[in-house]
């Protein structure tokens, strides 16, 4: 598992891009949304985290597609299937892989970000926990999303409308305690749903991921 | 599916009937609310359709279950063509509501947990319907589709409690949410019920329709594949 | 060691095959022969374990097999040693760097993958067969794009280090390899539609 986790992580750094442009992907997201909706103060500070949140999802949607394809394609994935490493521990690391390349950095710039939405003091605590709690969900979602559509010649598109709907709840609970650590109210309700959906994703998903790679690679 | 070409007419003529007694019996031979008026008689498509939404949905995971357990073929035809029919109900819930919507509460959508559960329903719809027809293979398709379909139940019914802990954290209690079946009267109650009957039984149908077809299409491609043999 | 009794596989819900038999005990190989598209690939993917057989049964010790396809695995952005190390890792073992002079790659231990030439990568996912040290090898065109010098040492290999050393391996391939092995032609298995019991063929 490790090794694969190595090898992942070093593809990523090499092919360049895997760090970089979720990263700036968000930032343009963040920068777009002023034009939009206006450059008033008070505006930004009540959509903020919501923006934030949004942006991360989109910003993590749309490195995916990448997740498989590559090993699909080289014929990598056939020969991960037949070694003696489960499958079921490959999409685990496979959905690791991604947090560390894109969850992970999009957390940790997400605060920076907010300055430029002038996001409430009290909430980039919230913000920051919410983002580290809730990304990994998000990558293991995609991982099975990308594990259903790995097959297919244009996967890109299906990939979002698959996977967009099974991001609602991650969606809901992490902007939610985002925007009552901004109104000052007390966000762990929200946040400990987010861990348990987390938790539960990352318990289930694996099996499903592995399942769905079985009957693609068939 | 022998068994089901005699009951396909059957099924069609009592949808029909059904639909024809309880829509007019609705429409014209029950009194108008006190408080909603003509209005409320749109409750006679819209309920009937959102539990027809919700229902096909539950069919077609049923139908996945049994292919993945069991593999029995017609059943993931079954969930195919159950999909369609499930995303027009969803459709015909959503729009109905929104046209009851309007004289109601002053809008036609609103952000309400209800309306919202149901968008994100079409969502999933959306995606399962797009996953088989982008697969070629009819085997995989199935076999994707049916996880995709367990998956995305267990995800479908997270939304769903989550957009009911969103939306109180919006608003203070859902005001707009309007509970049909806890304050329907009975002279609305009968007309519902034989509406509901209605919709239940043509979805039968479309579903037994479209099942046909689906088998009778891998019937000539299994036809087409030995005769190329031959 | 490998015991195939009455094997039928499919291809897109289609049977192509029904009926394959032999048995191969430690040291032996088994080329497979046979026209286009009468499912040499398939057969390997069974047995690899990739795809459900349709009937029959395959019996070998766990944790033995290993496959190798058209696709090598390579990939473009690792070195070659990176390359191999990994598959080591993946298969619990050391990387025995050894391997590299004996596939001719000791010059190019430090290429990246995606710099190599055909030949070369193919010579690198046929390294791979030997890092990995899997007694039972499923191999499918283990020789495409390879010149004859590289052809003869792949047999050299195969014959010295892996089938003297008790492994065994399942070849398709369209060229002599030179290697001690018996053939086995698959055109008499070919399995005609609608008898083999398909997914398609469920609706009749």
């Amino acid at each position: 598992m490790i090794a694969l986790l190595k090898r992942d992580l070093a593809l990523a750094l090499r092919a360049g891009g895997g760090f970089g442009l979720g990263l700036a992907f968000f930032l343009i997201v963040v920068v777009l949304v002023p034009f939009g909706v206006g450059p008033e103060a008070d505006v930004l500070t009540r959509i903020a985290p919501g923006i934030l949140w949004v942006g991360a999802l989109l910003a993590a949607l749309l490195s995916l597609d990448r997740i498989f394809a590559l090993d699909f394609e080289d014929g990598s994935l056939a020969l991960l299937a037949t070694s003696p490493l489960p499958l079921e521990a490959a999409g685990l690391v496979k959905a690791t892989a991604h947090w560390i390349t894109t969850g992970l950095p999009l957390t940790l710039a997400a605060p920076l970000f907010g300055f430029l939405l002038s996001m409430e003091t009290t909430a980039y605590g919230y913000l920051l926990v919410s983002l580290l709690i809730g990304t990994p969900a998000l990558s293991m979602i995609g991982t099975f999303g990308a594990a259903l559509t790995v097959g297919l010649k244009r996967g890109g598109l299906l990939l979002s409308l698959l996977v967009l709907p099974l991001y609602v709840p991650t969606l809901i609970f992490g902007a939610e305690a985002v925007r009552r650590g901004a109104a000052g109210l007390d966000a762990s309700a929200p946040l400990i749903l987010q861990a348990g959906i987390t938790a539960g994703c990352f318990a289930i998903l694996p099996f499903a991921t592995a399942a769905v790679l079985r009957i693609n690679l068939r | 599916m022998s068994w089901t070409r005699p009951v396909l007419p059957w099924s069609f003529a009592l949808a029909g009937l059904c639909l024809v007694v309880g829509l007019v019996w609705g429409f014209f031979f029950t009194p108008d609310d006190f408080r909603q008026g003509s209005t409320v008689k749109i409750i006679y498509l819209h309920v009937p359709s959102a539990l027809m939404a919700i229902n096909a949905w539950i069919m077609m995971l049923v139908a996945s279950l049994i292919w993945v357990v069991r593999r029995h073929h017609v059943s993931a035809l079954a969930a195919r063509a159950a999909a369609p029919v499930g995303v027009v109900m969803t459709l015909i819930a959503l729009f109905t509501g929104g046209i009851w919507g309007q004289p109601m509460w002053g809008t036609y959508w609103a952000w309400d947990p209800r309306l919202t559960s149901f968008l994100i329903l079409f969502l999933f719809y959306l995606g399962y319907i797009a996953l088989w027809e982008a697969i070629e293979d009819p085997d995989t398709a199935a076999d994707l589709t049916a996880i995709l379909c367990i998956v995305g139940s267990i995800f479908a019914i997270l939304s769903r409690y989550a957009v009911f802990f969103w939306n109180q954290g919006l608003h203070q209690g859902s005001s707009l949410s309007l509970d049909a079946e806890q304050n329907v009267a009975d002279v609305f109650y009968y007309p519902l019920l034989i509406c509901i009957a209605g919709f239940v039984l043509l979805f039968i149908a479309l579903v037994l329709m479209r099942t046909r077809t689906e088998i009778r299409a891998r019937r000539i491609k299994a036809l087409q594949a030995r005769g190329q043999h031959a | 060691m490998l015991h195939v009794t009455n094997l039928g596989c499919a291809r897109g819900g289609a049977a192509v095959l029904r009926d394959v038999s032999f048995d191969l005990r430690a040291g032996q190989a088994l080329i497979l022969r046979g026209p286009n598209g009468v499912g040499k690939t398939t057969l390997l993917r069974t047995l690899a374990g990739l795809q459900p057989a349709l009937s029959g049964d395959v019996t070998m010790p766990e944790e033995s097999a290993a496959y190798a396809s058209h696709a090598d695995g390579i990939k473009t952005a690792l070195t070659v040693t990176e390359n191999l190390r990994f598959w080591a890792e993946v298969y619990g073992l050391t990387f025995d760097a050894a391997i590299l002079r004996r596939f001719d790659l000791a010059d190019l231990r430090d290429r990246q993958g995606g710099t190599l030439s055909a030949g070369q990568k193919r010579r690198l996912g046929l390294a791979r067969l030997a890092v990995i040290g899997r007694k039972i090898l499923f191999l499918d065109e283990p020789t495409v794009s390879l010149d004859t010098g590289s052809v003869a040492m792949f047999a050299r290999w195969l014959q010295d280090s892996h089938l003297a050393q008790g492994g065994i391996a399942v070849i398709a391939t369209h060229i002599d390899l030179g290697i001690d092995a018996p053939a086995l032609d698959l055109t008499p298995f070919k399995s005609a539609p609608g008898t083999g019991g398909g997914t398609d063929e469920a609706f009749l």
